[in-house]
């Protein structure tokens, strides 16, 4: 048994109907990995977060953390159990503060409010978010806001972190800064997985990628061989690139 | 068993004028998002339109029903543009809580100017009973429900083979999208808001036939009239239409398997079970 | 975000002042203002209550009048059958209320706004509708508590209003201790969480399935000891006065007229609401023309439509400015 293996998935399939959103994806994540999803649009990444991580259940298929079966898990206990996730779209308690959006994610491992608070400053401080974190979160920008999702993942102690298009909708700068979060939070000995878009922030930050299109992994590897696959590249770009490119 | 079928058969009768009732509020809620609280109170607004203009002009209610439909537009329109457009920027809480301050207000006005006391039409034009198979049928419901039935097609009709209707449902899908396709998503809603309560009028003047008639009456009807939207499914108006009548249905059928005294209990059972195993009623989004 | 943080010694003063008076004052007021004061310390109650599920967890309850039924209907059916204490019955009416508030709260835990606030209307009218044609708790009729010995092992006072008011006092500074309780700790952080989204609750490991009935159970224990202590001073109690959609908007008024996320909000929006609702009945409503009623409507319109967040906020701000 690898001591080093996080996330376990084994053929997960999911179908809505007639659609299907995942058809047989496995793969593997060790610890302090940083693993990106990518592919294009409807390729199934979300439905594969959703799968893991409890809000939908696979119809085949496995998901092993640490050796546990969380296959049919509920969100709540997974959370408990070490995997966080953020969203697409950011969500953060909008009529609290930003300490408190924290503290909510920090009563999952501290019993006593003054120690939650404490935690949640160390953690804020971590993200760089300390000089606004009595501000209301619905009032911080975008990219804080995103920063604030982090850190209430962290306060809740993760072993795996799972973030849905974290880099959507930043600014050049943002995103320099974003990278380096989720590098800072790698040397915390938290595995990483990452569904993006955005191209740059996969290249700098995957130790691998697997792409996915029309619910089917369809290649794997280091960001380098990933990109030059041409499968990948049929993808993305349609097949009269496909014939071009060496 | 005959007894039985009719109670069957009345149910379905109510339950097609519940169906209009609640075509009205779910078009209203699947627009913007807004429970109207006062619909109970629209209605019984309908309902004395019809009765003084019958008392006052002598004017049968079938012919008040134009009458009613366009008062009862203007009166939501009036209603929207004044009062709900003021909450729905706001939080939940208080769209909820905004109609029911609309529906006390006209609930008690009209106790005032029109006392609390029962009225009732007495001969209209349709009056009277048929009696098909041992079934007997009152005239006046039966024409309340093809009343019903040809005003809940037309409302269908309108809102998928006009360029308003369509617009309408633009807007009940995506309100986002209308608007970025250059829909005026205000004047929908207070659009909407007006068909909506014209539809009530309507059923207002079809039960003024055979119907109590007092302030008070909003305060049942409304309430069966949310269980119907919730268990349509809210915005959903083919749902609304079909569970008007299983409401109708259950009601007069459990109120005669049962004890009268439950009837509206076992809608609002039949609401609870339906919400515990599809939280988005039947045919919701 | 208020009612969350430590509070102010400037807060601390001003409650104080308000408790002295509050204590000082009744002596002094003639026997219809200490009835007011005394509904008026109910409703907080109530309010309070509601606010712990509807203004943190955001469950917009419309149907805790049937909780605040129960709990009269319990104290007194036990007092009047088996001659038990009001006091035991008043903590057996606030469970019985708790089994029955997780009985309809579990089947709607997947119900949010619209949804939930009508199931909680149709639970309410089944409530009501069963007590008023359950024969053995009077029906329609009721249930009519015999006066008795005085005293407060009786839980009834014949010669003054005076105890009443202090008790129910008493029972409000209850409900506002355990308010500001589930406020601050962990259950009120996880029920902010809930109301803002169920999803972002489960991702942040909270259980919503059970904090939801966390929510419903305390706010009825709470709704139904108020229901009791109704029974005891009214000495009479009918689903029609008891049970009605119209109490339940009434307490979801004075939550939301005070500032439906605090924990005072509702003392403010029932010291605001109960004094115009009964004089103004007083004073209008006796003719019979339900005048008053039309103010009423009025006002909840007007206030929705321009203070929806309550006057809580206002007042605070003042507060803070008058510095």
């Amino acid at each position: 048994m690898n001591a080093s293996l996080l996330l376990d998935v084994q053929g997960v399939s999911k179908y809505f109907g007639g659609l299907r959103a995942n058809e047989d994806i496995s793969f593997q994540v060790n610890r302090g990995q940083i693993l990106s999803i990518i592919g294009p649009n409807g390729a199934g990444k979300s439905t594969l977060f959703n799968c893991i991580t409890g809000f939908h259940h696979p119809d085949k298929g496995r998901v092993l953390f640490k050796g546990l079966d969380i296959t049919n898990w509920k969100p709540h206990t997974i959370g408990k159990l070490g995997v966080v996730r953020t969203f697409q779209i950011t969500q953060v308690i909008s009529d609290m503060t930003a300490l408190e959006n924290v503290m909510t994610g920090g009563f999952l491992r501290h019993v006593r409010v003054k120690d939650v608070r404490l935690n949640a400053e160390e953690v804020l401080a971590f993200t760089g978010l300390n000089a606004k974190k009595n501000y209301n979160a619905q009032a911080l920008s975008v990219s804080d806001k995103k920063r604030l999702e982090v850190s209430m993942a962290l306060a809740m102690e993760p072993e795996l972190l799972m973030l849905d298009e974290s880099m959507a909708g930043l600014t050049p700068v943002e995103l320099k800064d974003m990278i380096e979060l989720i590098r800072k939070v790698r040397t915390k000995g938290i595995a990483i997985v990452v569904v993006e878009h955005v191209m740059e922030a996969v290249m700098e930050l995957s130790d691998r990628v697997l792409v996915l299109n029309s619910g089917r992994r369809i290649a794997e590897g280091s960001p380098k061989e990933v990109v030059a696959d041409r499968e990948v590249i049929r993808a993305y770009l349609g097949d009269r690139y496909h014939a071009v490119c060496p | 068993m005959e007894i039985l079928l009719q109670q069957l058969v009345d149910g379905v009768l109510i339950g097609l004028v519940y169906s209009l009732l609640a075509i009205g509020l779910t078009l209203i809620w699947g627009v913007m998002n807004v429970l109207n609280f006062a619909h109970g109170e629209f209605l019984m607004i309908g309902m004395f339109i019809s009765y003084w203009l019958y008392t006052l002009a002598g004017v049968d209610p079938l012919f008040s029903i134009p009458i009613n439909a366009v008062a009862l537009f203007l009166l939501g329109m009036f209603i929207y543009r004044f009062i709900i457009s003021k909450v729905t920027t706001g939080p939940l809480l208080a769209q909820l809580v905004v109609t029911f301050g609309v529906s006390i207000f006209l609930a008690n006005f009209a106790a005032f100017i029109w006392t609390p006391n029962y009225r009732s039409i007495g001969h209209t034009l349709l009056s009277g009973t048929w009696n098909i198979s041992g079934i007997i049928l009152s005239v006046p419901k039966v024409v309340s429900s093809i009343g019903s039935i040809v005003t809940s097609v037309a409302v269908f009709w309108f809102l998928r083979h006009t360029r308003t209707g369509k617009a309408i449902l633009a807007v009940e899908m995506d309100r986002e999208a209308a608007m970025i396709m250059g829909i005026n998503t205000e004047r929908i809603n207070s659009l909407s808001f007006g068909i909506g309560s014209a539809l009530v009028g309507v059923a207002g003047a079809l039960l003024a036939t055979h119907y109590y008639i007092y302030p008070f009456v909003g305060g049942t009807f409304g309430l069966i009239c949310f269980c119907i939207v919730a268990l349509g499914g809210f915005g959903s108006i083919e749902g609304a239409f079909i569970a008007g009548i299983i409401v109708g249905v259950a009601e007069t059928v459990g109120g005669y398997l049962l004890d009268p005294a439950f009837k509206l209990a076992i809608v609002f059972l039949i609401y609870l079970i339906t919400v515990w195993i599809r939280p988005q009623g039947l045919m919701g989004w | 975000m208020v009612g969350m943080g430590a509070l102010t010694g400037k807060q601390l003063a001003l409650g104080g002042a308000a408790l002295a008076l509050a204590i000082i004052l009744p002596p002094f007021m003639s026997p219809f203002g200490q009835h007011v004061l005394i509904l008026t310390c109910i409703f907080a109650m109530c309010g309070v209550a509601w606010n712990i599920m509807g203004g943190y967890a955001g469950m917009f309850s419309f149907g805790q009048a049937a909780f605040f039924g129960i709990g009269a209907y319990t104290s007194s059916f036990l007092l009047l059958t088996f001659h038990v204490s009001p006091w035991i019955g008043l903590v057996a009416g606030g469970m019985i209320s708790a089994v029955v508030a997780a009985a309809i709260g579990y089947p709607c835990s997947k119900l949010r706004g619209h949804y939930f606030a009508i199931a909680s209307i149709a639970f309410a009218e089944i409530v009501r509708i069963s007590f008023n044609n359950w024969e053995m708790v009077g029906a329609a009729e009721g249930l009519t508590i015999p006066m008795g010995k005085g005293g407060l092992a009786n839980f009834v006072f014949n010669t003054s209003k005076l105890p009443y008011c202090y008790i129910i006092m008493i029972f409000l500074l209850l409900a506002l201790a355990v308010g500001r309780l589930v406020s601050t700790s962990k259950m009120g952080y996880y029920f902010r969480a809930i109301k803002e989204s169920h999803e972002i609750a489960q991702v942040l490991g909270v259980d919503v399935v059970r904090y939801r009935l966390y929510a419903i159970m305390i706010s009825a224990f709470l709704t139904s000891m108020a229901g009791t202590f109704y029974a005891q001073y009214i000495l009479y109690i009918d689903p029609a006065s008891m049970m009605t959609l119209a109490i339940s908007v009434q307490i979801v008024l004075v939550a939301m007229l005070g500032g439906a996320n605090t924990v005072l909000g509702p003392v403010v929006g029932a010291a605001i609401l109960v004094p115009f609702s009964e004089y103004s009945r007083a004073w209008v409503g006796y003719k019979g023309t339900g005048f008053d009623m039309i103010i009423y409507g009025a006002l909840i319109t007007i206030i929705s439509m321009y203070r929806p967040n309550g006057v809580w906020e206002a007042i605070t701000e003042l507060v803070r400015r008058e510095k």
